[in-house]
C-alpha cells in the first residue's frame, strides 16, 4: 500500500506493495479473471489501473500477472517469442524489482508466462498460466468501431460480418488476409481475438493444459480460455484454415515446423531464417542440434 | 555465423543512464528546484496536476522535471503514482458560489454582482518576446518593466509600496489560506510588482480598457467611479443570475446518487453526464481544445456564450460520518467555465437557454471552456438535436481524449512487431508469386517476373 505519509520536505512518501498493485486492486482483478474463467472467451471489463508502464505496451497482462503472482512463482516474459527483446526485459526486471520473484526463461520451469505476440513452441503442461499482452480486445472492431454494438452483436452470437470479411478476403486477394491476430471461436461460442499471434500459433490453444489469460489494459478487458477448452480458427470448408509453413528449417538449431524470424545479412539479399522462440532454439543447440549457419555448439554464445 | 542478438538488458540500462544525463543538463548550470517549477512554471504545474488528476504541486513538479519538460510524460507520471493510492472517501461537493475568486469575468454582462476581476490574465498582453525575462536578474528586472510602464502613462499612479494591499486592501489575501494537507498556491512574487491601483479607468475609443492586474473591476469601475474598490462581497454565478429569471435550465438537481468513478470502473456506454465530465476533465487539452474549436465551425454548432469564467480557491470538505459534519481538508485552486448556449423550449416549457461546464484544477482557462463548449454538444441527445459531428459521438470522444492512453498506443508502434510483420511479408510473398504466375500464364512474355520475386 503506499503510504500516504509526507516527507520532511512535505512532499508524499513514495513506496509501493508486493507486485506493485495494492491487494483491493488485485481483488477486483481476480474477481475479473475467475469470471472470465467462467465464460470462456467473453470479455469481461475491468477497472484497469494506470500501470507505470505506457499503455499498450503490455499494461494489461502486466495487472494480469501482478494479481495471479505469488512469491513463490516462477515468472517467464517474452516479446515476439523472446526473453531478450527490450520490452521483455522491462517488464521482467519491473516484476524482479516489485516482487522479487524468481525469473526464467526456461519455458518448462515456469509457472507464469507473460507473453506479447507468441505461443512457445515447447508444450505447455497442467498448472502453467500463459497470460497474453492485448492491444485490442475485440475481434470485431475493425468493422464495427462502437462498442455499445460490438458487445450486441457479441451478445446475440451474430458473427455475420466477421464471416463476410473473412469471404471478401478470398474474393480479393485468393487469401483470408489476416495472418495475425486471427479470430477462434472459444467453447463454440464467443469469437475471441486471441492478440496478435501469428496465425501459426492458433492452433496452440486448443485443448491446452494450461490456463490461458488475456489482458488489455487500456481497453479494461479481461478475458480467458480455461485449461482443455476447444478452440477454433474461424474458416470456410473451401477455404479450410492453414497455418504458415516455412521452406526451410533454422538456421542455427534445424528446427522444423516452428515460427521463424527472417533476419537480414546484407544489403544483397542475403537472409536466414531463425526461431523466434529463443529459448527454444537454445535449447535445441544445448542438446547438440545444428542448422545451416551453426558455429560448433559452445562459440560465440555470451 | 550469426549470433541472434543479445544485451537487451544492458542497451536499456545504458539508454536510461543517458537519459538520465541529457535530463540534469549542462552540469555547470545549477540544477532546477520544485520550488522554481512550482513558482515559475506554474501553469505547467496546473496542467499536469489537471490531467494528471492529482492535486499536489510538489509531486507534478517532480513528474515535470523528471519528465524533462513533457507534459504528456509528466501527466503520465502523476497518474502511475495516483492508481497507487488508497481512498478514504469523497470529498463534499466543492461550492464555486463561495470560491475566493483571483479572476472573474463574463462576457455576457457588461457589469453585475461582484464585477469584472481580470486577474493573473495573459489576455490583452502583446505577444511580443520580452528580453528582459532573459536575463537572469529575474524579479528586479521585472519590477523594472513595470515601473517603466507605469510611468510611460502618465494618469496612472506609482505603484503603492510592496504589500499594501491588492487593489484597495480590503480582498483577502491569497496566503491566507487554512492550515491543510493541500498546500495552497502562493502567488508568484512577479505578480504582485504588476499590481496596479484603479484609481483612473482609462477608456479608448468608448471602449473600456481592461489593465491586468488584481483591483481592477473593470465595467464597475469605469461606472461607478470606485476604482480602489475590491472584489468584495457575494459574487454569484451568472448561471444563478439567469436562473432566477428562468432564462437558463436550471442546474441538474442532485438526485443523491453517487457518480461514477472511472478511475475505479471502466468505462461504458452510454455514460451519463457526471462520468462525461469526469472524462473531460482528465482529458487531453489539445483534443477537446481541436473538439470545442470545431463546434464553432459548424461540426454541432451551439452558438455558445461565456456566461462566467472563474479562477480561485474553492475549500474541499469531508464529510465526517463519526462527527455528523464536514470538516475542512483545504484549499485547491480551481477554474470554472459556464456557458450559455442556444435554446431549448418545448409545447409545454419556454424557451431557456442551456448550459456547458467545465471545470478544471488550477488556472487553466483553455481547457475550462473547451470542455464547456464539448460538454454542451454531448447533450445533443437530451436537448433533442440533430448528431452530426464528432463532439457530439461520445463513444468517439471519451475514447480519445485520455492523452495517457493515447500516447501509449500510438508509441507502442516502436515495439517490435517483427513476427507480425514476418506472417505478412510470408502471405504478401505468396499472394505477388501468384500474381505473377497468373500474369505469366495470360502472357508467356512476362516470364521474368517471377525471378524478380524472389531477390527482392
Ligand atoms: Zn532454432
Amino acid at each position: 500500500m503506499t503510504a500516504l505519509a509526507r516527507t520532511a520536505s512535505g512532499m508524499p512518501a513514495i513506496t509501493y506493495n508486493f507486485a506493485y498493485l495494492d491487494e483491493q486492486t488485485k481483488r477486483m482483478i481476480r474477481r475479473a479473471i475467475l469470471k472470465a474463467i467462467a465464460i470462456p472467451g467473453y470479455q469481461v471489463p475491468f477497472a484497469s489501473r494506470e500501470m507505470p508502464m505506457p499503455y499498450g505496451w503490455g499494461t494489461g497482462g502486466v495487472q494480469v500477472t501482478a494479481a495471479i503472482l505469488g512469491a513463490n512463482d516462477v515468472l517467464k516474459v517474452i516479446d515476439q517469442g523472446s526473453d531478450d527483446t527490450t520490452n521483455a526485459v522491462a517488464i521482467r526486471s519491473f516484476f524482479e524489482t516489485t516482487a522479487g520473484v524468481a525469473t526464467t526463461t526456461r519455458t518448462r520451469d515456469a509457472t507464469i508466462i507473460q507473453t506479447r505476440h507468441r505461443i512457445p513452441e515447447a508444450p505447455l503442461r497442467a498448472g502453467q498460466v500463459i497470460v497474453y499482452q492485448v492491444p485490442i480486445p475485440e475481434p470485431l472492431r475493425f468493422l464495427e468501431p462502437r462498442e455499445t454494438e460490438t458487445r450486441r452483436l457479441h451478445a446475440l452470437s451474430d458473427y455475420g460480418l466477421m464471416q463476410v470479411k473473412l469471404y471478401e478476403d478470398i474474393a480479393r486477394h485468393g487469401h483470408i488476409a489476416t495472418t495475425y491476430a486471427y479470430p477462434v471461436k472459444v467453447a463454440g461460442r464467443y469469437v475471441m481475438d486471441p492478440s496478435p499471434i501469428p496465425k501459426f500459433d492458433n492452433p496452440k490453444m486448443d485443448d491446452s493444459p494450461a490456463l490461458q489469460l488475456f489482458g488489455a489494459g487500456r481497453e479494461k478487458r479481461i478475458y480467458a480460455i480455461p485449461p482443455y477448452t476447444r478452440v477454433v480458427s474461424l474458416d470456410f470448408e473451401d477455404h479450410p484454415f492453414a497455418v504458415q509453413a516455412f521452406a526451410e528449417p533454422c538456421a542455427l538449431c534445424g528446427a522444423k515446423g516452428v515460427y521463424l524470424d527472417e533476419v537480414i545479412l546484407d544489403d544483397k539479399g542475403g537472409r536466414m531464417f531463425v526461431c523466434s522462440d529463443t529459448d527454444h532454439c537454445a535449447t535445441r543447440q544445448a542438446e547438440g542440434h545444428t542448422g545451416s549457419m551453426s558455429a560448433p555448439y559452445g562459440e560465440g554464445q555470451p | 555465423m550469426y549470433v541472434a542478438v543479445k544485451g537487451g538488458e544492458a542497451a536499456i540500462r545504458n539508454a536510461h543512464a543517458l537519459l538520465a544525463q541529457r535530463r540534469r543538463g549542462d552540469a555547470s548550470v545549477p540544477e532546477i528546484g520544485l520550488d522554481q517549477i512550482t513558482g515559475q512554471l506554474s501553469l505547467a504545474v496546473d496542467r499536469v496536476m489537471a490531467e494528471g488528476s492529482l492535486y499536489d504541486r510538489e509531486l507534478a513538479a517532480l513528474a515535470i522535471k523528471q519528465a524533462r519538460g513533457d507534459l504528456i510524460e509528466a501527466i503520465f507520471l502523476a497518474r502511475a503514482f495516483r492508481t497507487t493510492l488508497p481512498r478514504f472517501g469523497a470529498s463534499v461537493p466543492v461550492d464555486t458560489g463561495a470560491m475566493r475568486v483571483r479572476r472573474r469575468i463574463s462576457a455576457t454582462f457588461k457589469d453585475l454582482p461582484g464585477g469584472q476581476v481580470l486577474g493573473p490574465t495573459f489576455d490583452y498582453t502583446h505577444r511580443l518576446l520580452d528580453e528582459r525575462l532573459a536575463t537572469q536578474a529575474g524579479d528586479d528586472a521585472d519590477r523594472t518593466a513595470a515601473e517603466t510602464t507605469t510611468s510611460a502613462r502618465p494618469n496612472v499612479p506609482p505603484l503603492p509600496p510592496a504589500g499594501e494591499g491588492w487593489g484597495g486592501g480590503t480582498a483577502p489575501t491569497p496566503d491566507a489560506s487554512p492550515a491543510g494537507e493541500i498546500p495552497a498556491p502562493s502567488l508568484p512574487s512577479s505578480d504582485r510588482t504588476r499590481l496596479l491601483p484603479s484609481s483612473t479607468p482609462e477608456t479608448e475609443a468608448g471602449n473600456i480598457r481592461l489593465r491586468s492586474g488584481r483591483g481592477f473591476t473593470g465595467a464597475r469601475v469605469h461606472t461607478s467611479g470606485e476604482a480602489a474598490e475590491a472584489p468584495a462581497g457575494p459574487m454569484p454565478r451568472v448561471t444563478d443570475l439567469l436562473g432566477d429569471e428562468g432564462l437558463i435550465e436550471p442546474a441538474p438537481a442532485d438526485d443523491g446518487t453517487p457518480p461514477r468513478d472511472l478511475t475505479r470502473e471502466p468505462l461504458s456506454f452510454p455514460a451519463d453526464r457526471p462520468l462525461r465530465l469526469q472524462a473531460l476533465a482528465r482529458g487531453d487539452e489539445g483534443f477537446l481544445l481541436a473538439l470545442g474549436y470545431s463546434t464553432q465551425r459548424g461540426y454541432a454548432r451551439t452558438h455558445p456564450f461565456v456566461g462566467e469564467i472563474r479562477f480561485g480557491e474553492v475549500e474541499v470538505s469531508l464529510h465526517a460520518e463519526e462527527l455528523g459534519f464536514a470538516v475542512p481538508l483545504g484549499e485547491i485552486s480551481v477554474t470554472e467555465c459556464q456557458s450559455v448556449n442556444q435554446f431549448k423550449g418545448s409545447a409545454t416549457q419556454p424557451p431557456q437557454f442551456t448550459r456547458g461546464y467545465g471545470l478544471v484544477f488550477g488556472q487553466l482557462e483553455r481547457k475550462a471552456m473547451s470542455m464547456a463548449l464539448v460538454d454542451r454538444s454531448l447533450r445533443f441527445a437530451e436537448l433533442g438535436e440533430e448528431k452530426s459531428a464528432p463532439a457530439q459521438d461520445e463513444e468517439f470522444v471519451l475514447s480519445h481524449c485520455d492523452n495517457v492512453q493515447a500516447t501509449g498506443f500510438v508509441e507502442h508502434l516502436k515495439l517490435p512487431h517483427y513476427v507480425d510483420f514476418q506472417a505478412e511479408l510470408d502471405l504478401i510473398r505468396r499472394m505477388r508469386a501468384e500474381h505473377a504466375a497468373e500474369a505469366e500464364a495470360q502472357a508467356p512474355d512476362v516470364a521474368e517476373a517471377p525471378h524478380k520475386e524472389a531477390a527482392e
